[in-house]
């Protein structure tokens, strides 16, 4: 089947600063596809690129068999997009901004409601509420029908889950998986690591390059030095320490332990408990770990640079 | 067939959302119709500058018949209240001093014998040269009643060849300043309105990001330029209304010329000030700098260079050669033309054409820069 | 804990009929760092601004640095450091020209400030680009850097507000090991997050549920109290409140 997202050598500058160097990336058709990285990354510059808002300096992107460049309104008019900030009216209720998005892009609510729905019933005992005055949550839920709206084959969402709590972004990634069971094609960034678990596949996006793509376990298989849980009562201290191991490749803190990765081949947890002891350092636990999809992360962000190197 | 009318479904619904907008926030909709009502009984009421109960002194060193028909005749005009009778020119100066007076006028001595005999006299006005504007209105003002008076008095024009005659004020004999101020505040009411809501409407999207789900919908960037006119068209064309009401029904400026033609110039100029405004958007993309851009880049300029209050003719001529880029200044000769004068349009078509043509650069201008796409 | 940096006892906020914050109590001990965590609209933001003296309670007692927020409020405001996303330096200005004008603020003196100024910038690396506008640091050196300065003045308490939104895990993880290294020097570090693994590394936290404080202890302990696996659970599990109103 032919990719909902083709990308090849997709380079982007604004002024001195590379935004992205060199991207090749192809998203296939019905996929849940998450783009991960922190702010200035380039996610936003390359949803942007694919939504036909900005144009690359180099490369081709094809979006739903279309040219970016060439073929611009074909993609417009299939796509729903839902920038980094929450664009809503904000002086405008719940409902005629759902009124208007739908105007816009040529439909109604009802024609598509079945679509919605799911989200929309959510908001529906606040329509009247204007949308300057819901929740983080309850916009992410408005935005999201808003581009749901026009039923595009592809939705492009930057960075939909920044800046609202826990318990929204569970039921945010919910629905997200509900759409694609719909079969509508998905692209999500995010700078939450813990969320690409619930992507088909995702891409590691730092300083304008890709770090790594493939499926949240194909990511984590890449980091095959020994992992440790390490865990004592001064945490600090234990990360200066372990640091300070001749054999350490990195340490650093997850969670309630600390996640130390040696630069051997092998490592024994009785070795390090034993070194750490004798810096005397208390109430310690040692114990392998399986590396997450962060480890993965900060390891290739370790080894590999910027654009230009 | 059907495409064409989708479209049109997804354009009105832009327009709509715009009339939303407006009357959702108090703001705009206080600044849209507040501002037009509040400036203009502002200015009709509190900055005129016309003449009215000004304190009169009069030193009649020579007490004839002349003289005190004289005298008569300006206090019953209604302007001037008589304010002191001193007997020498010297006692004049300390009163002005006290503010007791606007203005003194000196009959020499054997005022109506010499007018009599050798057909020429001296009236003496002296007034407060620190207010040199209203100085100059009251002394023109004087001197046109005395200048009548003994035009009449004299019918075969013979006798009152010796009376310095000066300027009559056509159209606004009492120099109303309401007359000259209606003109000049519908241009800047209209300029500064219009172009402030369309080019904030617009960068607010920008800043939102509400713009780019725009782009990427079904809108045209045409359309979506359109959009933002249209419904500030409509609403700067009640204001235009309600100005002209006011303008004749509190302060009772007239309009002598075509009310049809005066409507239609109107709305010349909103365009004119919309595309302005549009233009200034698609060079920003913040509220703020276009507020700025509006408020503080057009202010001045409309109201120091296009006559509204300073004659463009007695400008120097780089200035004058500035004000001709100012639409106001075009729009006020037509306004006054047709309110005061009464004019046609045969009178004004150049100045029209003006108008059209700095619209159609504007909105080309706007439409070729606005981008659909972010860079 | 009696002798704690922070302490509430019932404090309390009402806006009109609603209970922002309805009569919560905790103390904060000296060199803890405290995660304060809580749903969007728990009653958070609202909690810190009566704290931070910037809005006077309702009801309810509570103490900062061993001052009354309701009596000297501006004492307080000399005695923290505040650092959120939202307010921390001016992206316009150079690094040193940040710290100086900070420094000012703060009360500092001019050779202190010359001083701190200079440590600041050899210590976080920002040597290079001292003369730069701040707007053109990565995002990840310009948190630092405002974390510095918000305890240039060696506050005894530093109120940190979704400090490190947006970086990546090896920024937020540097710059969560500069935090441990003050409260190590007996800062105490009050600290708001969405990243539940975050709130792992604090000492004790509490969860804000509807204006009322639903949980306060150890992640450790918190976890064992509720039966969780993990932070992520325990949030979800107790947060789960008001977000169906939509405020």
């Amino acid at each position: 089947m032919r990719p909902a997202i083709r990308i090849a050598g997709v380079e982007k500058s604004f002024g001195d600063t590379r935004a992205l160097c060199s991207i090749d990336l192809s998203v296939a058709t019905g996929e849940l596809f998450g783009l991960i990285g922190a702010d200035g990354a380039g996610k936003t510059t390359l949803i942007r690129i694919l939504c036909t808002l900005l144009l690359p300096d180099r490369g081709k992107a094809e979006v739903l068999g279309y040219d970016s460049a060439a073929e611009y309104r074909s993609i417009r008019s299939r796509i729903g997009y839902m920038p980094g900030r929450f664009s809503l009216y904000e002086d405008l209720s719940v409902e005629e901004n759902l009124r208007f998005f739908a105007t816009v892009f040529n439909t109604s609510v009802e024609e598509n409601y079945e679509l919605i729905r799911d989200i929309y019933s959510q908001l529906e005992p606040f329509r009247t509420r204007r949308a300057g005055r819901l929740s983080g949550g309850m916009k992410q839920k408005l935005a999201l029908s808003c581009a749901l709206v026009h039923r595009p084959d592809l939705l492009l969402l930057d960075e939909p889950t920044t800046g609202v709590d826990a318990v929204s972004r569970k039921e945010f990634w919910e629905m997200l998986a509900r759409l694609k069971e719909q079969g509508i094609t998905i692209l999500v960034s995010t700078p939450y690591m813990d969320e690409a678990t619930r992507c088909d596949r995702v891409a590691f996006l730092q300083e304008g390059r890709l770090l790594a793509v493939d499926t949240p376990e194909g990511v984590t298989a890449l980091f095959r030095a020994p992992l440790l849980a390490v865990s004592a009562r001064e945490k600090h201290r234990l990360i200066t320490e372990l640091r300070a191991f001749p054999h350490a490749r990195s340490a650093y803190a997850f969670g309630s332990s600390v996640h130390y990765a040696d630069l051997r081949d092998e490592v024994s947890a009785a070795e390090i408990e034993a070194y750490l002891q004798s810096k005397g350092l208390r109430d310690l636990s040692v114990a392998p770990v399986k590396p997450g999809i962060e480890d993965t992360f900060m390891a290739l962000m370790q080894e590999k640079g910027g654009c230009d190197e | 067939m059907k495409k064409r009318f989708s479209l049109s479904r997804s354009f009105r619904g832009f327009v709509g959302k715009e009339f939303l907008h407006i009357f959702r926030d108090r703001r705009t909709a206080a600044i849209l119709f507040g501002m037009p009502v509040i400036q203009l009984l502002l200015f009709g009421y509190a900055i005129r500058n016309e003449i009215n109960e000004v304190k009169l002194a009069v030193c009649d060193l020579s007490h004839d018949s002349v003289s005190e028909a004289v005298t008569d005749e300006l206090l019953s005009s209604g302007t001037f209240v008589l304010a002191g009778e001193p007997d020498a020119p010297s006692a004049i100066a300390p009163l002005f001093e006290r503010g007791a007076l606007d203005e003194a006028i000196v009959f020499e001595p054997g005022f109506g014998d010499r007018l009599e005999k050798d057909g020429k006299a001296e009236l003496q006005i002296i007034t407060d040269g620190s207010d040199p504007n209203v100085s100059r209105i009251i002394t023109g003002y004087t001197a046109q009643v005395v200048g009548d008076y003994l035009g009449r008095r004299t019918p075969s024009g013979s006798g009152g060849r010796g009376v310095m005659v000066e300027p009559l004020m056509l159209f606004n004999p009492a120099l109303k300043s309401v007359y000259l101020f209606v003109p000049g505040l519908m241009a800047l009411i209209l300029m500064l309105v219009s172009s402030l809501m369309t080019s904030i409407s617009i960068t607010r999207e920008k800043e939102s990001g509400t713009m780019e789900v725009l782009l990427v919908s079904q809108l045209k960037p045409m359309q979506i330029i359109v959009g933002k006119v249209v419904p500030y068209f409509i609403l700067s064309f009640v204001n235009v209304v309600s100005i002209v009401l006011i303008a004749s029904l509190v302060f009772g400026v007239p309009c002598r010329g075509s009310h049809l033609l005066l409507l239609m110039e109107s709305l010349l100029f909103i365009m004119t000030a919309l595309s302005l405004g549009i233009f200034i958007s698609t060079m920003t993309g913040s509220q703020q700098v276009a507020m700025m851009i509006s408020l503080g880049g057009l202010l001045l300029p409309t109201v120091l260079l296009s006559g509204f209050i300073f004659p463009v003719e007695s400008m120097p001529l780089p200035l004058q050669l500035i004000s001709n880029i100012i639409p106001a200044r075009w729009y006020l000769v037509i306004v006054r033309a047709i309110m005061l004068k009464g004019a046609g349009f045969e009178y004004l078509w150049k100045e029209t054409l003006v108008l059209v043509v700095m619209t159609a650069v504007l909105l080309g201008a706007s439409v070729r820069k606005f981008r659909e796409r972010l860079d | 804990m009696n002798e704690g940096v922070i302490r509430a006892e019932g404090l309390t906020k009402t806006f009109g009929e609603f209970r922002a914050v309805d009569a919560i109590s905790f103390c904060v001990a000296e060199g803890e760092v405290f995660g304060f965590l809580g749903a969007n609209g728990a009653g958070k933001t609202t909690a810190i601004k009566m704290l931070t003296g910037l809005l006077s309670p309702s009801g309810g007692k509570a103490s900062v640095a061993g001052f009354d927020v309701y009596r000297e409020a501006e004492k307080i405001k000399r005695n923290i450091g505040y650092m959120s996303q939202r307010f921390s330096l001016y992206d316009d200005l150079t690094p040193m020209e940040n710290i100086r004008f900070f420094g000012g603020i703060y009360g500092l003196g001019r050779r202190e400030i010359a001083e701190k100024g200079r440590f600041l910038i050899e210590s976080l690396g920002l040597g290079p680009v001292a003369g730069n506008r701040l707007g053109s640091l990565p995002l990840g050196w310009k948190q630092k850097l405002a974390f510095s300065v918000a305890v240039m003045h060696e506050p005894k308490i530093v109120f940190l507000d979704e400090p490190t939104g947006g970086v990546d895990p090896l920024t937020r993880r540097r710059f969560w090991e500069m935090i441990y290294e003050a409260a190590a020097r007996g800062l105490t570090v009050f600290v708001t997050t969405h990243y539940m693994d975050e709130a792992e590394y604090c000492d004790r936290i509490s969860i804000m549920v509807d204006g009322r404080i639903a949980a306060l202890g150890t992640p450790a302990a918190l976890q064992a109290e509720f039966g969780v696996g993990s932070m992520d659970e325990l949030f979800i599990r107790l947060a789960r409140p008001r977000a169906k109103e939509g405020i």
